[in-house]
């Protein structure tokens, strides 16, 4: 069918609507074509003046043309809304290279970190952690630990001392004592906590901490000992280039007893902790049997392992409390 | 314990060289703390006599000076020191000579003379710090010998540190015994024989306390020269091993200590009156040591008298008035074995240290008194010459050596290696233990000299010890596994540091002991614990609070500059009463709430955000507040705090007294916690979910300013029906249009069944009820 006014109007409404830029422009050009009196309606009404014959094809004709426009209508709208949300995305557009907002995060301190790994290594040993007072009383310091009065052991430890006869713990040793008065054998446990002396450098603080172990059951040996010991440090330092020497020396709470000293492939070596196995006298005074129960103990100083650790040379950074210096260790 | 390693060597020559025989010693647990050179590396330096010395031509200080140093010619030498003086033997650097520090000698035109060499001072040479003249050597040497050789000067000083157990190393002969047992070399002790006897002077000796002197052994030597020269090699080894050549019979009572471990004490013979006594202190008695220290005796101090006075404290120190002089001619030797027990202690408490205390506390051989007697009489015999009377030995009750039963399986058992019988008792033959063999069992019984063996584990240390720490296993821990308790309802301070950490709060760790100044500024009234023997006047008590330590990080990083500080410490604080050391968090904030950021205004941190902090941390605890003004805080900015109900720390403003006080630019918000009051939230248990919709209602009322809201929550959460999930305040609100002296509260309620909907009667009925609790109650009026 040849219908050159039809064909004018479709192409005057394509081009219409493609000129329009917003909804509204191409609701008005809509209605010029589509509208109660738009171009193609008025065609719709004129087919009853045509004689009956012809009404059928003209009819299909302006129904074709219809429907043309209206899927350009619907294509047009949805460009239209697609070009609007770009415009609206960029607009919306952020630097999202500033900074979040909120809080800020804050630390724990080197050494709390350092004793949270010796407990979190430990306890994968079955250690658990115990606590005791840090201010002692004579007989849990020095006298249960085999160490009595003017025991000349006692000039190794330069006692602070308090109003009321009591002194500030030396050592976690007295926590030993306070478990075992306490609870049966088998005994395995890490003390870690805070001691006092009489001494302050550049390597000796008058507080400092301490990690004391303790393990009691049927045959635990000084192999063990090494062994237990051996296998922390490693882990500590997830290094295999640490070796340890084992020395003997004396303390009043341990026979044999043992220097541990460490060192980083062919470094020198630094004195890390003190143990060996426990005293018949020590076991005897908080009644457990020497002949049936035997262990080790061992006193480690933690905040040199956090200085070989962190690489931190002078100790009394850890307790001067400079927010700069902790902050690193976040 | 210091000596010289060519003395050592002398007693005990293993083929190790000194960094070998310092590591064995370490490794059997007498650990070298220092090895240091006797003298620093020098070379071409002699023995020169100095012939003659002449005025330099052209130089009113120097002296020319014609040297022998054993060769057939004569070295000319230009000299500026003092003591320079024809016959005097002195060392002498010859031409291509290198002094420490490098300095090389060379001849040199010294004002128009030729000086082939230079004549050294001790400083010079490194050897003390003397720079006072010529350095005089002993008139024996020969010219031309090496002055290293000829000093001795090629030797190591060896300090072992000893621990307390080992009192028998505190000698040569001690030390030589343990290095034969470490390294198998023979030992080569000096033979101690009775000297003769040429004179019948004795003197009574009565010990009164056996206990406390079970051995006393005496001698009188008659005829004796004091002024006599103390020996080259004897003045090398005491000085190498750091005590003063003082005189010759005082030097040889020092050296016997040192090479055989007895401490001996010379008395002038002239200077005692009738019988020696050995006897407790008297009330009221008084002793002037040799070091110029008067004492008022206690009666616990053992003491050497005569028939007069107290001659000295027995074992510890002399007194300054029976010492030996230089006219002295007959002395009297004492050799003693003193309890342990009676010395132990008595020093730390006078406040002073001696050779011989330190030795005898600790434990001196108590078969050695007449060996040391002898000894050093010979010696006195062979310096001074004088004739010996005979030996007096008072013995009483010696320390027991029980003999100790060692069990092969019990020290398999302990150091967890496999020792065979035979390992065992070659330990003990090194060691020179007897012992008695039983199949694989040993009875040993322990030397004389050996106070640290006294039961099983003392040998079986011993036989580890020998045997070589190294020699025991590293066991690979394959022990029975047992899972540890993990009860869900605990806490630990540990997670609570952690949250904290989140909140943005920096852990601190502070002294437990502060200042007493400090203490006092915060809390009047407190009595802090003392510290007796402070390290330093501002830590001389024991923190009340975590607050000291707080405040004193907050100065010290303001002084950095940190404009945001929030801080927190976990630890003990000690009270006076019952010494209660209760773990608490404290914590500090200061400065802006948030960093300073972008998008966000600046705004100075307040109660509110440190409660807000606080109530994350003990949930799902609930922590309610309770006024009780403590006197550091600001008494309308703080509260006790409550954790279920019961009380469990404070938070609050700085008091501004103690703002102005510290001297701080703005006030921070300080809160303490019980850590136990946070340490067991309840176990959570599930119940189901209502599916019914939530109504909710909120209402506004008036009340007066002074009601505090925690006391309106109180007091509705008792008459709430079950239906009532939650109340919150949501606003509070003071403006012009309330009355004056009274506030709007807010109050979201949320309303919810568990079985149906609620309607809006039931609502209704349930407003009405709160409300008319609220008017009664708090003179509530609706807004």
């Amino acid at each position: 069918m040849q219908d050159d006014g039809l064909n004018a109007i479709l192409d005057s409404a394509l081009a219409d609507f493609a000129a329009c830029t917003d909804p509204a422009g191409l609701e008005n050009a809509k209605a010029k074509y589509l509208g109660k009196a738009g171009a193609l309606t008025t065609r719709l009404k004129g087919l009853g003046q045509l004689p009956p014959a012809e009404r059928a094809a003209a009819g299909a004709g302006i129904n074709a043309a219809k429907a043309r426009l209206e899927d350009a209508l619907a294509a047009r709208r949805e460009a239209l809304a697609e070009a609007k949300l770009a415009a609206q995305l960029g607009a919306d557009a952020l630097d999202v290279s500033l900074p979040g907002r909120g809080r800020g995060t804050g630390s724990l301190h080197p050494l709390t970190r350092t004793l949270e790994r010796i407990e979190t290594l430990f306890r994968s040993l079955g250690f658990d952690v115990a606590d005791g007072p840090e201010i002692e009383d004579d007989f849990h310091n020095f006298t249960a630990l085999n160490m009595p009065e003017n025991h000349p052991a006692r000039s190794m430890h330069d006692t602070f001392y308090v109003d009321g006869g009591m002194v500030l713990r030396t050592h976690t040793s007295p926590i030993q004592i306070r478990y075992m008065e306490t609870q049966a054998p088998p005994i395995r446990i890490i003390a870690p906590g805070r001691v006092y002396r009489v001494d302050s450098d550049a390597t000796h603080s008058p507080m400092f901490h301490q990690v004391e172990g303790l393990w009691i059951a049927d045959d635990v040996s000084f192999a063990d000992l090494k062994g237990v010991f051996s296998e922390f440090l490693r882990n500590f330092y997830e290094r295999d280039d640490v070796t340890l020497r084992f020395r003997p020396s004396f303390f009043s709470f341990t026979e044999p007893s043992a220097e541990i000293d460490m060192r980083f492939g062919d470094g020198g070596w630094l004195e890390i902790a003190g143990a060996g196995q426990v005293h018949p006298n020590v076991l005897r005074m908080v009644n457990i049997d020497p002949e049936r129960w035997q262990g080790f103990a061992f006193g480690m100083g933690p905040d040199r392992l956090a200085m070989l650790r962190y690489g931190v040379d002078d100790l009394r950074l850890f307790y001067e409390n400079d927010l700069r210096f902790l902050r690193q260790f976040a | 314990m210091k000596f010289s390693e060519r003395w050592l060597r002398t007693l005990v020559d293993p083929p190790l060289d000194t960094a070998g025989l310092c590591d064995a010693l370490t490794m059997a647990g007498l650990e070298v703390e220092e090895v240091a050179a006797a003298a620093p590396p020098f070379s071409g330096v002699v023995v020169g006599r100095i012939e003659s010395v002449e005025k330099h031509p052209d130089a009113d200080r120097l002296r020319v000076c014609t040297v022998d140093v054993g060769g057939p010619g004569r070295l000319t030498i230009v000299c500026g020191a003092p003591n320079a003086a024809a016959g005097l033997l002195v060392p002498c650097a010859v031409d291509g000579a290198r002094l420490p520090g490098g300095l090389a000698i060379r001849r040199t035109n010294m004002r128009g003379v030729e000086s082939q060499g230079m004549l050294c001072s001790a400083r010079e040479l490194g050897l003390s710090e003397d720079a006072g003249g010529l350095l005089e050597l002993p008139a024996t040497l020969a010219p031309g010998r090496d002055l290293r050789q000829a000093l001795a000067l090629d030797d190591a000083l060896i300090t072992i540190k000893l621990t307390p157990n080992r009192p028998d190393c505190l000698s040569m002969a001690g030390i030589a015994r343990e290095v034969a047992a470490i390294t198998g070399a023979r030992p080569a002790l000096p033979a101690i024989e009775p000297v003769r006897i040429d004179s019948d002077a004795t003197r009574g000796v009565r010990i009164e306390d056996e206990d406390a002197c079970p051995r006393f052994a005496s001698r009188i030597i008659e005829g004796i020269d004091a002024r006599a020269p103390t020996p080259a090699w004897m003045k090398e080894r005491i000085e190498r091993s750091g005590i003063r050549s003082i005189s010759a019979v005082v030097d040889i009572t020092n050296y016997v200590m040192l090479e055989l471990g007895q401490p001996l004490h010379a008395y002038d013979a002239r200077l005692l009156a009738g019988d020696i006594v050995v006897r407790f202190a008297r009330e009221g008695e008084q002793l002037t040591l040799l070091n110029g220290q008067t004492l008022d005796l206690e009666p616990d101090l053992l003491l050497v008298c005569d028939g007069a006075k107290p001659l000295g404290l027995a074992g510890i120190m002399g007194g300054e008035h029976s010492g030996i002089a230089g006219d002295t001619t007959t002395v009297f030797l004492e050799g003693a074995f003193w309890n342990p027990a009676v010395i132990q202690g008595k020093m730390r408490r006078l406040g002073f240290a001696s050779d011989a205390g330190y030795r005898f506390e600790r434990g001196v051989d108590f078969a050695l008194g007449p060996a040391g007697v002898e000894r050093a009489t010979q010696l006195i015999l062979d310096v001074c010459g004088g004739r010996a009377g005979p030996l007096s030995d008072i013995t009483g009750p010696l320390p027991p050596r029980n003999a100790i039963l060692l069990r092969s399986a019990r020290a398999t058992r302990l150091l967890g290696v496999a020792l065979p019988p035979d390992t065992i008792a070659d330990v003990f033959r090194r060691l020179a233990l007897p012992f008695v063999r039983q199949g694989d069992d040993f009875i040993v019984t322990p030397p004389s000299y050996r106070f640290d063996l006294a039961i099983e584990e003392d040998l079986i240390e011993e036989v580890a010890r020998i045997h070589g720490y190294d020699a025991i296993p590293t066991a690979p821990g394959t022990h029975l596994q047992q899972m540890l308790p993990a009860p869900e309802g605990t806490r630990g301070v540990g997670t609570l540091r952690h949250h904290l950490a989140a909140l943005d709060w920096q852990e601190v760790i502070t002294f437990s002991f502060v200042a007493s100044g400090v203490e006092a500024a915060l809390d009047p009234g407190g009595k802090p614990l003392a510290v007796l023997n402070p390290i330093a006047a501002q830590l001389d008590v024991m923190r009340t609070t975590l607050l000291p330590g707080l405040i004193e990080v907050l100065q010290t990083n303001l002084k950095r500059k940190l404009p945001r500080i929030r801080i927190f410490e976990a630890g003990r604080i000690f009270a006076r009463e019952g010494l209660a050391q209760p773990v608490r968090i404290g914590g500090l904030a200061f400065g802006p709430a948030d960093p300073e950021q972008w998008g966000a205004a600046l705004r100075q941190v307040d109660f509110f955000d440190v409660k807000g902090d606080l109530e994350a941390l003990a949930a799902p605890l609930s922590l309610t507040t309770r006024s009780l003004p403590r006197p550091w805080l600001h008494p309308g900015r703080s509260s006790e705090l409550m954790i279920d109900r019961k009380p469990a720390g404070w938070v609050g403003e700085l008091h501004p007294r103690l703002v102005r006080h510290f001297d701080l630019p703005s006030p921070p918000i300080v809160f303490e916690l019980d850590a136990t009051a946070l340490s067991s939230p309840p176990l959570p248990q599930g119940h189901p979910v209502s599916r019914f919709p939530a109504v909710r209602r909120d209402i506004a009322i008036i009340i007066n300013e002074n009601i505090a809201v925690q006391d309106i929550l109180d007091v509705l959460g008792k008459v709430k029906p079950a239906s009532v999930e939650s109340l919150r305040i949501f606003d509070v609100y003071r403006g012009p249009e309330l009355p004056s002296g009274r506030k709007s509260v807010a109050i979201l309620v949320l309303m919810r069944d568990t079985q149906r909907t609620l309607t809006d009667e039931d609502s209704d009925a349930t407003v009405a009820l709160l409300l008319s609790t609220l008017q009664d109650r708090f003179g509530a009026t609706l807004r």
